[in-house]
């Protein structure tokens, strides 16, 4: 029994380092890309191996919902849109001064010491016992009573969300065709 | 609970942030832009859910999925941003974009 749970402690740790690693150098190659086709590759095993470890911290939902909605149509939508827009999408690099590049990354570093800092601060000895969880916690069934009782108004939310940014996109679309057609009407007369 | 503890998912989510907030930061096309901002609310969304397992309380997930909503939503205005700044004819360079009327 105890051997049985060390062997399945060893291979959760091994499916861990492995999804993070995966994790951590896919969101490099995105940043690092300059082709944006394959930027949005490697966002799509940047959602996957997340959808790996949603599954290792039991939210089973979430990471379905993540490899469908996301891995599946929400990056489907990137990838028509660098299609479409084609080499006219390759700005490589951050170009102009140089101390530009340099800020940013002394950004990104300020940030990761005052997250790691706080955390530590306000949760460092919390963190290593987490409560136990029966099979039932992030499954499809708790998660729709959580959204249909305590969460009814976020749900709702939610639903108006979607149905402005739908709005949006197609209010955005026909006017860039307006737009088109007038510069097109412009260069034949 | 196996495998490693929240921490260490903490840690991972704190690096992925940070890469997509560099990534925002150096990057100049807008499509790569728009795919930073991914990876920082997804970054956030795996700290939702290390919490949620924590604090063995669903509240966290049902936060993640509603950050989800939140990021196609986002993903589709900004794709649509793009679209039509490439139909005016416009460049794709962030540093060029100064101006609300085009």
């Amino acid at each position: 029994m105890i051997l049985a749970a060390t062997a399945g402690n060893v291979l959760t740790w091994i499916v861990w380092v492995v999804a993070a690693c995966a994790l951590l150098s896919s969101g490099f190659a995105v940043i690092l890309f300059s082709n944006p086709f394959f930027s949005a590759l490697s966002l799509i095993g940047n959602l996957g191996s997340l959808a790996v470890l949603y599954l290792l911290l039991s939210a089973e939902f979430v990471a379905a919902a993540q490899v469908l909605v996301y891995a599946g149509a929400v990056m489907v939508m990137f990838l028509f849109v660098i299609a479409y827009l084609g080499g006219r999408a390759d700005v490589p690099f951050a170009g102009g001064r140089a101390f530009g590049k340099l800020a940013a990354l002394v950004a990104g570093g300020a940030i990761l010491v005052e997250i790691v800092v706080v955390i530590a601060l306000q949760a460092g000895g919390k963190l290593s016992t987490s409560a136990e969880v029966t099979g039932a916690f992030g499954s499809p069934r708790e998660i729709g009573r959580l959204f249909l009782s305590d969460h009814l108004l976020a749900f709702e939310v939610t639903s108006i969300i979607l149905l402005v940014a739908a709005v949006g996109g197609v209010i955005l679309g026909s006017a860039a065709r307006r737009g088109e057609d007038e510069e097109q009407g412009e260069g034949s007369r | 609970m196996l495998g490693p503890a929240i921490s260490a998912y903490l840690v991972v989510s704190v690096i992925l942030f940070v890469t997509g907030a560099i990534g925002v930061l150096v990057r100049r096309s807008p499509l790569i832009v728009l795919l930073a901002l991914e990876i920082m609310l997804n970054a956030a969304n795996l700290a939702l859910i290390a919490f949620a397992r924590h604090h063995g309380d669903g509240a966290g997930q049902i936060f993640a999925l509603t950050v989800m909503v939140v990021a196609a939503s986002e993903a589709v205005v900004g794709l649509g941003l793009i679209v039509a700044m490439s139909r005016k004819r416009v460049e794709l360079d962030v540093d060029k974009l100064d101006s609300l009327r085009g």
